[in-house]
């Protein structure tokens, strides 16, 4: 009941939100952005520790990789200030370079192993970088079953 | 229970209602194609925005436009009067490196004006209510009408001990170094201060434009002040220094006899344009202009202190002395900024001590990259982080109010979020239906209709229950104890969408909470929804599924 993988033909038909989850920032090293890696009891009987964790891992490496200081990142600011930082105009700073990746990585994740399972990921910059959202959908389309699972489910996360 | 045998035919109007109402798409379209509103025009901060939302300043910008008039003016001044002589009788570069200065501290000035400082943008309905069903969970809760006290989390960042608080306009635990601006009303990221001369916050995202700025003005004015220095030496060794000063135009300003004898001195701008027969008052006006520049209030009071001095000694004198303060002061706010660079620090936290080892013993700054350098190169050449609040992005009707996107991922999260707002608008009733469902509570009375069973019963004794609910205003679903939230979520955030669901709630239960709570009540026009076959009408329910569930359609179709 709560690992059925649904592809996203039967979810079309009886998908409906049931709950939001939210991953909190990690502040334990600094203001960098960096989620939680902390496995949210909602999400239990969704989807596989393992899968949730790596995903969150993924977006924390690709946030440090947007946010690194190096070589890298002093030329583009030299750069930029040396041309009064008229030259962002032209071209995108690395930061949203990887904020695309960011995007493109959660599509991807969502169309791969979340949907499937009745979740979806919000970008975190539709949330001001302060969460991931996590939607939960419950399935509707196996009538008496869904509800009958959802309730269980549903005590079962209490 | 009641419910039970009025709710096929109930349900059967409500789909109706709901067919006729949320073709949101339509109305969308339809709104949109009207009067396309962007998110900045409603903006919740006391911000001015300029382009059509490019440019964000504070509301206050008078003294921003002082700054400008002042820089112009005395710059304009400094190239009408004293670079000719300077120019030709010691080098053309003179007005060009201080051309090239201008141009940098203007431009300096508007980034810093115009940027967004990191504006963190407030917490969305769900968050919101999440955050406080967590405090009310740890806190324990209290009845209705206390307000607990405020939150604090503390966090441990490098082995420091950070006390994040709760902002109550904003509804989120600040990040550490985020402060709330009381004249902007928003919390700002690595929030520094406030500054009227820029009129805008001072922030993560322009601080090092602010830096910028104050450290090319200091050489700006180092740079005028010096040369005018010069240019007054210059002349009186051709005159004496005394008869300079005494003949000071600061006296006799642009007299003709001035203009004269100086073009009799200089032979090389006979020629010239007749701009090189600078009065001296010129140069003075320049320092007194640029001496009122940054530190208007003491030049008065050393003035009226200077006064009985001034007409022993003559302007001249008194305005270089006031230059000299005024140049001290600028350069002096650069050099505390450099300072709070190098040790990563903002003013906020120096204002305060918050690292100071006064403080405790081992009290250190946990933000600091341990070594000047790099702190200095973090501050000033570090990534740029894009603005968090979307101002050009358009309004979606259905969008939950607080819900900004990125400037940066337009395309694909502005998709997504349409997708989003459009399912959202008709499952977030679906989830207080399910959570009805769900919730032990509920489980009291359930009376099992078709598929819509446990969603109604749930929200028969959901009017019951929560009468007294958290006092929150998520209209959108939340998640777990939105159970209470989902009782109180009767009251309708988009009544264009809702409406009619508040309609077919009333004559079953007195909506409990009147006006402040907005409560979606959406949930059994989706439980009918939901029943495929058996109440509805298949059309109208295709649309309402394909609307629902549109976000996860696009996202793999993409």
């Amino acid at each position: 009941m709560a690992t059925e993988f649904h592809n996203l033909q039967e979810l079309r038909h009886s998908a409906s939100l049931a709950n939001k989850v939210f991953i909190q920032r990690d502040y334990s090293e600094g203001t960098t952005c960096r989620f939680q890696t902390k496995f949210p009891s909602e999400l239990d009987s969704r989807i596989e520790r393992t899968l949730f964790e790596d995903t969150v891992k993924t977006l924390n490496n690709y946030y440090a990789e947007a946010e690194k200081i190096g070589g890298q990142s002093y030329l583009e600011g030299c750069l930029a200030c040396a041309t009064a930082y008229i030259i962002f105009l032209c071209m995108e700073t690395r930061y949203e370079k990887v904020l695309k990746k960011i995007g493109s990585y959660i599509q991807e994740q969502n169309e791969k192993i979340y949907a499937p399972r009745g979740l979806l990921i919000t970008d975190p910059i539709e949330r001001g970088m302060r969460v991931i959202e996590i939607s939960i959908y419950e399935d509707r389309a196996s009538s008496g079953s869904s509800s009958g699972s959802s309730s269980t489910s549903g005590t079962s996360a209490r | 229970m009641h419910l039970g045998l009025t709710e096929p035919v109930r349900e059967c109007q409500y789909n109706q209602i709901c067919t006729r109402n949320s073709s949101p798409m339509e109305n969308v379209g339809h709104t949109k194609k009207r009067s396309p509103q962007r998110k900045w025009q409603i903006f919740p901060g006391r911000n001015r925005f300029y382009c059509n939302g490019r440019l964000m300043m504070a509301r206050q910008t008078g003294v921003f436009y002082l700054t400008l008039v002042l820089i112009i003016v005395t710059s304009g001044l400094f190239f009408t009067f004293d670079c000719p002589f300077l120019a030709s009788n010691l080098t053309p570069a003179i007005p060009v490196v201080g051309g090239m200065l201008l141009i940098f501290v203007l431009g300096m000035l508007f980034r810093a004006g115009f940027t967004d400082p990191g504006v963190l943008p407030r917490a969305t309905p769900d968050e919101a209510a999440f955050l406080e069903r967590q405090m009310d969970a740890t806190n324990g809760s209290s009845g209705p009408g206390y307000r607990p006290p405020p939150r604090i989390k503390e966090v441990v960042i490098n082995g420091q001990t950070v006390k994040l608080k709760y902002c109550f306009t904003c509804k989120i635990f600040r990040p550490p170094r985020t402060s709330h601006c009381s004249l902007c009303d928003n919390c700002v990221e690595r929030f520094d201060h406030h500054c009227p001369w820029v009129g805008n916050c001072v922030g993560k995202r322009n601080y090092r434009f602010f830096y910028l700025f104050i450290l090319s003005l200091s050489f700006l004015t180092v740079f005028i002040f010096a040369f005018v220095i010069t240019h007054v030496i210059l002349r009186s060794n051709r005159t004496g220094f005394l008869s300079a000063l005494k003949d000071s135009p600061a006296r006799y300003p642009f007299t003709k006899g001035n203009c004269q004898m100086l073009s009799h001195i200089t032979p090389r701008s006979q020629a010239g344009s007749k701009h090189s027969e600078v009065p001296i008052s010129v140069d003075a006006c320049v320092c007194a202009l640029v001496s009122v520049w940054f530190v208007a209030m003491r030049a008065c009071g050393f003035y009226r202190r200077w006064s009985a001095f001034l007409d022993g000694v003559g302007l001249t004198v008194l305005e270089v002395v006031v230059c000299f303060f005024s140049v001290w002061s600028i350069v002096g706010l650069s050099g505390f900024h450099t300072y709070l660079i190098s040790s990563n620090q903002t003013t906020n936290e120096d204002i305060k001590g918050s690292w100071s080892t006064k403080r405790a013993k081992d009290n250190y700054n946990p933000y600091s990259h341990g070594n000047v350098l790099t702190n200095c190169c973090a501050a000033l050449c570090g990534p740029l982080p894009p603005s968090l609040i979307d101002r050009r992005g358009l309004i979606q009707p259905d969008t939950p109010q607080p819900a900004p996107l990125s400037n940066g991922s337009s395309g694909y999260t502005t998709q997504l979020h349409t997708h989003m707002c459009d399912q959202e608008q008709c499952i977030q009733s679906t989830k207080f239906v399910l959570q009805a469902a769900t919730t032990p509570l509920l489980h009291s009375g359930p009376v099992v209709i078709g598929r819509g069973g446990p969603p109604l019963s749930g929200k028969s004794s959901l009017g019951v229950t929560c009468s007294s609910l958290a006092p929150n205003q998520p209209s959108l679903p939340s998640s777990m104890p939105g159970l209470s939230c989902a009782g109180d979520m009767l009251a309708l955030r988009d009544p264009e969408t809702h409406c009619h669901h508040h309609h077919f709630v009333s004559p079953e239960e007195t909506p409990s909470p009147p006006g402040p709570m907005p409560l979606t009540l959406p949930c059994t026009a989706h439980a009918g929804h939901l029943n495929p076959a058996q109440l509805y009408d298949p059309a109208s329910q295709d649309s309402l599924h394909e609307d629902s569930v549109r976000g996860l359609v696009k996202l793999s179709s993409v």
